[in-house]
């Protein structure tokens, strides 16, 4: 260890320092403002640093276990700017929810260090302690803040659901770790290709498990039983955070676990991975229609839009196409990440005065658009950009999927994402056209300033970005070019 | 530039219009008003352009009054592809015309959130202009989504009894349709990159390249779908009653007078052109598809009761002449295709606007508790006949030089559908003059809701907005020579772009 590699993992240092900083000053002092504060300013001079490691550092390995490239660079970039937001929109709805929230914000910040820890893992060692450090976090943060029962099941779903596909990787790790001898992806890729066939057997039912403990993760069909439930229990802040960051901290590490390894020269896993994309687009979007509750509404969607991050991430499989397909990937999941967060926003800035539950029922939004304008713009813009309409990064994102499917020639994938999208209007345009229509409840909604100033900056972000992606996209091609 | 200017100053007029409401709720009709002159004045400057491009279509030259091109997203080949031609200019013309109409048409209409209302309004223009100008597949489509949108809040917001029902099936008719588009355009620009061009998305690239017979009849499909949802033709046009019955008097202006029109255009400027041969193989089953349209659309209309889906079935029946004159696919037919899409648009949307300001009066659509309407109104009587007479395709106005052109160019090519789709005209007859029979003569109406209503005559800002339809109409009618002289070189262009394939054409449909 010298002194480049601990410049290259100066972002995780940083990290973890204001994490320790921000855990002291809440011993001294707790004041849920002044955390917020610091959380912020953690995470914004990691962000900072992210951007100046990934500028001037040459991309290679920091120990075994860590690695650092353009694709940390730009996964981690994300995590963390996603972090800062959701911290802002935590601070406007803890606010009124009583005594000791701090630890909320701590505990948010314990999740970014271990989804940006998966964003540079290359070693199933730190993609387990990342998954674990994401994993545990979330276990408290979603029964946190409300002290109803609803919480505290959602948390015990997910601590048992999430148990038990960690136990999946692990035993899906160890099984090809008895194989191969390694756990670096890359070392695996290499002494895989010298194996019997008995030994493929292994590697194929290891890759399996690890696969389906993923699943589990991303909330993928069949995998999805928990997701409606822990949504619809856990406080939207942490709903958001369990939806982005450590949904794309996975994929990260499952992508890039992907393409060292070369996954995809098993057919029979290209193969479920295809069913599995059509599975969670059609289901995820006819279950998403009998909703009543926003926040399962959001549930179900993002089950689907994990079926179309799917699509891409399948269409990686066919070498002439593979370029694209990762680039689409990279890009879905950066519009998912400013979509989602917005939406969730959304409901939370609803929720922050109240003391109980979740202000999610369709009804709540009623008329949204003559009460609160702005608000209701911010939340079609959002709810249009996960239907994927012009003007919002959510079309450019399903530009890109259909590009990637069109481009690998997989054209049953692509009638699955236009069958799911045409559903898909039909339950978002429900909840627009209820914030359309008249009440005579006139029942105030304040808009805090934090969380109102974040959820506008997403909105700008999501419609800028949808008109001008130019910047976006040349970046995230060149990350593509750079992995392959 | 002009095209640029103009867009953007729809875009803006609505972000004015809306944002003034907060202050005066009359400002914002005005400002849409002020919006519209300044794009005419803008549009009317390329009348009068000295210089004319030239660019190459495929080894075919075409003129073009401008061209905007920069670069946008160059991963993709994608840029902001802006052009204009005689086809263009003409049905933009008719975009901001019928603009007019529409806040003449809604002016004291809107009561509730006239700012919002007015702003949906140009952003649905600015979508339509965006539409007939943008000529890179890409811009293309990202208006073709764009002009839904506020279209979907129109007639869901202001709409009828129904509306959720109607906008959320107006929307997914045509966002689905429009995602299989996206798809074709997709494959057909990977395609074209797979035989060593650049990638690109540019029209004037994509053209006349040669991909494998069965790559290119299914792109060719996908975009005949969208275009066909759009315009609409049978068996896709199920959405267009209801979006119309429930749309407000403005809305259904557009609807009716614009928005089918892109779906036509699409046809004319994208499909044919792009797939010669594909489009060649299916002229036949198009041109049933169009004649099944005309006279079921027809009797579909003679069934109704309610004078608003009376209407829009009369115009999946002109419409479907489009179909007929564009697959067709002689000189002869295309211009009338061109000619219908201008007078339907005309015509029908002064039938929309009658239809509005009946309802308006009367608080009722429905036809069997209307009559005699024409001793208390009979400045809307006059006005309503002559639209009535025009739409059934009376020589000496518009619609019947479109409808007699596609005939004639029709005939040609396959006389069975052609003799099919002239039945359109007795029956368009037929159930036009029943209509005009049930509400404005016979028996005044001895419903009591009715009868007990002040019925007030169509006033100085209705016959302001009528007038100039009229006189437009009359005049395509009589001299319509400057509609074609305007067209023609475009027209001329494509069908010399596709001549190769043009034996082809006669064989497939016979």
């Amino acid at each position: 260890m010298n002194t480049l590699d601990l410049f290259a993992l100066l972002p995780l240092i940083i990290l973890t320092t204001s994490i320790i900083l921000v855990m002291l000053v809440i011993a001294f002092a707790r004041n849920l403002a002044l955390t917020c504060l610091l959380c912020c300013i953690g995470l914004a001079s990691t962000l900072l640093s992210i951007a100046w490691v990934g500028s001037s550092a040459d991309s290679g390995y920091v120990t075994p276990l860590i690695l650092v490239d353009a694709y940390s660079t730009l996964f981690s970039g994300l995590i963390v700017a996603a972090g800062i937001f959701i911290s802002l929109i935590s601070y406007s709805y803890l606010k009124h929810r009583g005594e000791n929230q701090d630890e909320f914000i701590l505990l948010l910040m314990l999740s970014t260090l271990g989804a940006v820890t998966l964003a540079h893992s290359a070693h199933f060692v730190s993609f387990i302690l990342g998954l674990e450090l994401v994993g545990v976090s979330l276990y408290a943060m979603i029964s946190y803040p409300s002290k109803g029962l609803f919480g505290l099941e959602a948390a015990l779903k997910y601590l048992i659901l999430s148990g038990v596909s960690s136990a999946f990787i692990l035993f899906g790790a160890a099984l090809m770790f008895a194989v191969l001898g390694t756990l670096s992806f890359s070392e695996m890729a290499s002494s895989a290709q010298a194996q019997s066939t008995i030994e493929h057997w292994f590697i194929l039912i290891g890759t399996t498990m690890v696969l389906a403990g993923i699943g589990f993760k991303l909330s993928l069909v069949p995998f999805h039983m928990w997701t409606p439930d822990v949504y619809e229990g856990a406080p939207a802040p942490a709903t958001a955070l369990l939806a982005t960051i450590s949904k794309g901290g996975i994929f990260a590490a499952l992508l890039r676990f992907f393409l060292s390894f070369d996954g995809y020269q098993y057919n029979l896993i290209t193969e479920s991975l295809f069913w599995i994309a059509i599975l969670s687009i059609v289901i995820g979007n006819v279950l998403a229609l009998m909703q009543t509750k926003i926040k399962r509404v959001l549930a179900y969607s993002s089950i689907a839009h994990l079926g179309y991050l799917m699509v891409a991430f399948v269409s990686a499989s066919i070498l002439s196409g593979k370029q694209l397909a990762i680039e689409a990937s990279i890009f879905f999941l950066f519009a998912y990440f400013i979509t989602t967060i917005g939406a969730f926003g959304v409901v939370a800035i609803m929720s922050c005065e109240s003391q109980g539950s979740d202000k999610d029922e369709i009804s709540h939004y009623q008329g949204l658009f003559w009460r609160r304008p702005l608000l209701a713009a911010f939340f079609s813009a959002m709810l249009l950009s996960l239907a994927g309409i012009p003007l919002t990064l959510g079309f450019v994102g399903k530009f890109y999927i259909v590009a990637a499917g069109v481009e690998s020639e997989l054209w049953a994938l692509l009638v699955a994402v236009v069958i799911g999208s045409g559903i898909g209007l039909f339950y978002y345009l429900r909840i627009i056209f209820s914030m359309t229509t008249h009440t005579d409840s006139d029942e105030p909604i304040a808009i805090p300033a934090t969380g109102g100033w974040a959820l506008g900056t997403l909105a700008f972000l999501l419609v800028y970005l949808g008109v001008y992606p130019t910047q976006v996209v040349d970046w995230v091609s060149s990350v593509a070019k750079s992995m392959i | 530039m002009i095209m640029l200017l103009t867009i953007l100053t729809l875009f803006i007029g609505g972000l004015v219009a809306w944002s003034i409401e907060a202050w005066n709720k009359d400002l914002p009709r005005w400002i849409s008003v002020g919006t519209c002159i300044i794009a005419s004045i803008l549009i009317a400057t390329l009348y009068f352009q000295p210089t004319q491009q030239e660019l190459m279509l495929a080894g075919v030259s075409s003129t073009w009054y401008e061209v905007l091109s920069i670069p946008w997203i160059p991963r993709f080949g994608i840029g902001f592809v802006l052009a204009i031609d005689g086809l263009s200019l003409l049905m933009v013309s008719l975009t901001l015309f019928l603009g007019f109409i529409a806040i003449l048409s809604s002016w004291d209409e809107i009561d509730r959130r006239p700012g919002f209302f007015q702003f949906n309004l140009m952003w649905t223009l600015a979508g339509v202009v965006g539409v007939f100008v943008a000529l890179d597949l890409f811009l293309f489509f990202f208006f073709w989504e764009v002009m839904l949108i506020p279209m979907y809040l129109l007639i869901a917001i202001w709409g009828h009894e129904n509306k959720a029902y109607a906008a959320m099936k107006f929307f997914l008719f045509t966002q689905v349709s429009g995602l299989i588009m996206l798809v074709a355009i997709l494959a057909l620009v990977l395609g074209v990159a797979g035989t060593g061009v650049p990638l690109t998305f540019n029209y004037f690239d994509l053209m006349g390249h040669q991909l494998g017979e069965g790559l290119s009849f299914w792109l060719m499909c996908g975009f005949f779908v969208a275009f066909v949802v759009k315009l609409p033709g049978f068996p896709f046009h199920t959405w267009l009653p209801d979006a119309h019955t429930q749309a407000p008097t403005a809305a259904s202006v557009l609807l009716a007078g614009i928005l089918l029109k892109t779906g036509a255009y699409g046809l004319i400027r994208f499909t044919v052109p792009l797939f010669p041969e594909a489009a060649a193989d299916i002229a036949g089953v198009a041109m049933t598809l169009g004649a099944i349209s005309i006279v079921y659309g027809a009797l579909l209309a003679f069934a109704q009761t309610d004078f608003k889906r009376l209407v829009a079935y009369s115009s999946v029946s002109h419409m479907g002449f489009v179909l007929v004159g564009v697959f067709a696919w002689t000189e002869l037919s295309i211009q009338g295709s061109v000619m219908q899409m201008v007078a339907h648009g005309l015509s029908t949307a002064a039938l929309f606007m009658i239809a509005g300001a009946l309802q308006h009066r009367l608080h009722t659509r429905d036809m069997t508790r209307m009559g005699g309407i024409w001793h208390s109104a009979p400045r809307m009587g006059a006005v309503a006949m002559f639209f009535i007479i025009a739409s059934l395709g009376m020589p000496g106005l518009g619609n019947f030089v479109g409808e007699f052109l596609i005939l004639l160019g029709a005939f040609s090519i396959n006389k069975t559908i052609t003799v099919i789709a002239t039945m359109g005209l007795i029956t368009g007859a037929v159930y036009g003059l029943i209509a005009m029979q049930r509400v404005f003569q016979g028996q005044k109406s001895s419903d009591p809701e009715i009868s007990g209503i002040k019925f007030g005559d169509f006033g100085s800002r209705e016959m302001a907005a009528m007038i100039p339809m009229i006189i437009a109409l009359t005049w395509i009618g009589v001299y319509p020579q400057p509609v074609f002289d305007l067209v023609d070189p475009v027209l001329a262009s494509l069908y010399e772009l596709t001549l190769g394939t043009s034996s082809q054409w006669i064989g497939a449909s016979q």
